[in-house]
């Protein structure tokens, strides 16, 4: 079992996610180290990619800004060396295939390992193609992450059997970015994916509220908010730390629960 | 590999969200099922036939051969389709299976235009809705294609993310293909894209080397020596080659576009510059960075415009089966203006890259050799914009 796990332990999770690099290195570590400090469970770390095609414009405008600033994915390494020495909940990497392929998979895993990187979401790696990168996440001991979606219905027994660290429950379709609201039938997804494991399950994709928050964490393990955070820091820039912790604070499903 | 049909060698495969897959699995379950239905062949072969025009011509270029003093040269005349370009091959077929899987919606991406006008017209033809996705530079450079779009019935959304052109529109379609699926078939317009596309796009493009073989075999009682198309996704190059692949005499020769130079940053040359990578559904060649970014390519011409190449090119490369050779904007415009000048067809300038390097090879091989090269399209779309080029100013 992977530290993972952890996240877990202490009830509902709140799992914020952050482009890394966005608005510049030294504020998105700043923003991490509040929403640490605010009771985030896991933090999901995004690895800018040019053509984040799984994101809807907020996190595309954030990946764009962070590339511009010249983020690449070493530097991100550097990050999460220097962050590790005071943060210690898990951490996992949210990228697209072909950021791991190009640096290669091998030196990608090992480094991961190396800094202290947990897991690994790849929004365009299903079921199908986990090969790809399955062998090295097991000798790395760096769990990729699956996802399941409102349309996995009969896959989802097959990709939960075989889930590891936590499962990615997509709450709707489309890309990632608030919504007013999440009709997906999600407490049958859960069930079916209870029906076969005892993986971890969060929910993610346009959850921005509290009210969304709380309703989610009824439903599953933990609640995932990505644009929602993205947003604050597009608009407070070097000051968002402080906002990031105050709204981790306010969705955490602990505290609402 | 789980799914070893979408794979050419080490190409394709299918990276794409899990949102898309039960869309895609069922697109090839429907595929596979109509492929053999003999119904929906003669609907197919009926629309091509009369409807779009086929088979196209294939025509002894006496002029240019002469001019050029080598190999006998024959142009696969796609241009003479109807909406002028071989992509209504592949839109027809997608829209025919879709239409009985029971999709009441069509979107695609287009580059230069010519995939958005096929899409539009046969959702037209076939009382489908239509939604095109364009990058917001390339509305601005394809007006008109943009207008013939919405007379024809569809709403073309104007792409502002990333940087704008060819890739970015496939990536919007995506996008919105995750959004809406279950009445929507994202009609793809290359040999790209996750499995199934790359096979069902071949197949439909297949029609361009089925005619020439017989064409071929009918007016010369041989093979020809060498078949030459430009390659940006690859369709067109893909459909002509692919009933020549075993034909292992024939040279099978892609032309890739080079815009300013292979040794510059503005190529979209992808199998001359470009490394493997994983990018929009596929395992294939890339543009990118050295941290796996991919990178802005470009080219004179908007429909070779894209950074990736389709997987079956990829493997065709890496197995030396097929050639790829790269053609600068200077020389393609240069066949672009010779063309018309010497046979009176004017090809788009996407077909004018494989024009330029069947002026190069020809000279060089004897008389008695033949090359056929594929004019996918017809070029009156691209006139403003070379004539632009040459310092001229025109309004369209």
């Amino acid at each position: 079992m992977s530290n993972i796990a952890n996240a877990f332990k202490n009830g509902k999770a709140f799992i914020p996610f952050f482009t890394c690099g966005f608005p510049d290195m030294e504020t998105s570590k700043a923003a991490i180290k509040a929403a640490v400090d605010n009771g985030a469970d896991l933090i999901e770390l995004g690895i800018p990619f040019s053509d984040p095609t799984a994101e809807g414009p907020v996190i595309q405008r954030s990946t764009l800004g962070a590339l511009k600033n010249g983020v690449n994915t070493n530097k991100i390494f550097k990050m999460v060396k220097e962050l590790r020495q005071e943060v210690t909940i898990p951490l996992v990497f949210m990228t697209y295939a072909n950021v791991v392929f190009s640096y290669g998979g091998e030196d990608f895993f090992a480094k991961c390992q190396e800094v202290g990187i947990d897991g690994l979401i790849l929004p365009d790696l299903p079921y199908e193609e986990k090969e790809e990168f399955s062998a090295l996440s097991e000798k790395y001991g760096v769990d990729l992450i699956s996802m399941i979606a409102p349309t996995s219905h009969e896959r989802i027994a097959m990709i939960a059997k075989e889930a590891t660290g936590f499962i990615y429950v997509v709450s709707s379709l489309g890309v990632t970015g608030v919504r007013k609201e999440i009709t997906t039938n999600l407490t049958e997804m859960v069930e079916e994916i209870r029906k076969v494991t005892d993986v971890p399950c969060a929910i993610g994709f346009g959850i921005a509220n509290p009210d969304q928050s709380k309703r989610m964490a009824q439903i599953a393990d933990g609640v995932i908010v990505g644009s929602a955070i993205v947003k604050l820091l597009e608009k407070y820039g070097k000051d968002a730390p402080e906002y990031v912790g105050a709204y981790v604070k306010s969705m955490h499903p602990r505290n609402l629960l | 590999m789980t799914n070893p049909q979408g794979r050419f060698g080490i190409h394709g495969g299918q990276y794409i969200p899990e949102t898309l897959m039960n869309a895609v699995i069922e697109l090839e379950e429907a595929y596979n099922h109509y492929k053999k239905d003999p119904q929906f062949q003669q609907e197919l072969t009926e629309l091509l036939n009369d409807y779009a025009g086929r088979p196209s011509r294939l025509y002894y270029a006496e002029k240019m051969t002469r001019d050029l003093g080598g190999a006998k040269i024959y142009l696969k005349r796609e241009d003479l389709n109807h909406t002028g370009a071989h992509k209504i091959n592949n839109v027809l077929g997608q829209a025919l299976l879709a239409k009985k899987m029971g999709k009441t919606r069509l979107i695609a991406e287009t580059g230069a235009g010519q995939h958005g006008v096929a899409t539009a017209t046969a959702a037209a033809l076939m009382g489908m809705d239509c939604v095109v996705f364009m990058g917001k530079e390339d509305t601005e450079r394809q007006a008109l294609n943009v207008y013939r779009m919405r007379l024809l019935g569809a709403k073309v959304v104007a792409v502002t993310s990333g940087t704008a052109t060819l890739k970015d529109a496939v990536s919007e379609a995506m996008r919105e293909w995750t959004t809406r699926i279950s009445d929507t078939h994202y009609c793809l317009g290359s040999v790209m894209g996750p499995h199934p596309f790359p096979t069902i796009v071949r197949d439909f493009q297949a029609v361009i080397s089925q005619e020439i073989k017989s064409q071929m075999l009918e007016k010369e009682g041989r093979l020809p020596d060498a078949v030459l198309a430009c390659v940006g996704g690859g369709s067109n190059a893909i459909g002509s080659f692919y009933h020549f692949i075993e034909d292992e005499q024939v040279r099978l020769i892609g032309c890739e576009a080079a815009g300013r130079g292979i040794d510059t940053f503005e190529t979209a040359a992808t199998i001359n510059t470009g490394r493997v990578g994983i990018f929009h559904g596929m395992k294939s060649y890339f543009c990118q960075d050295e941290n796996g970014q991919i990178a802005p390519v470009y080219s004179i011409s908007a429909g070779l415009d894209y950074p990736g190449v389709g997987p079956e090119h990829a493997h065709l490369h890496d197995i030396g089966r097929a050639e790829y050779v790269a053609i600068t904007d200077d020389e393609a415009v240069e066949a672009f203006e010779y063309l018309s000048r010497t046979e009176g067809i004017i090809p788009a300038i996407e077909s004018s890259h494989a024009i330029a390097h069947a002026m190069k090879l020809a000279p060089q091989l004897d008389k008695d050799k033949i090359i056929v090269v594929t004019v996918s399209g017809r070029g009156d779309k691209d006139c403003a914009a070379i004539a632009r080029y040459r310092g001229e100013d025109i309004h369209e």
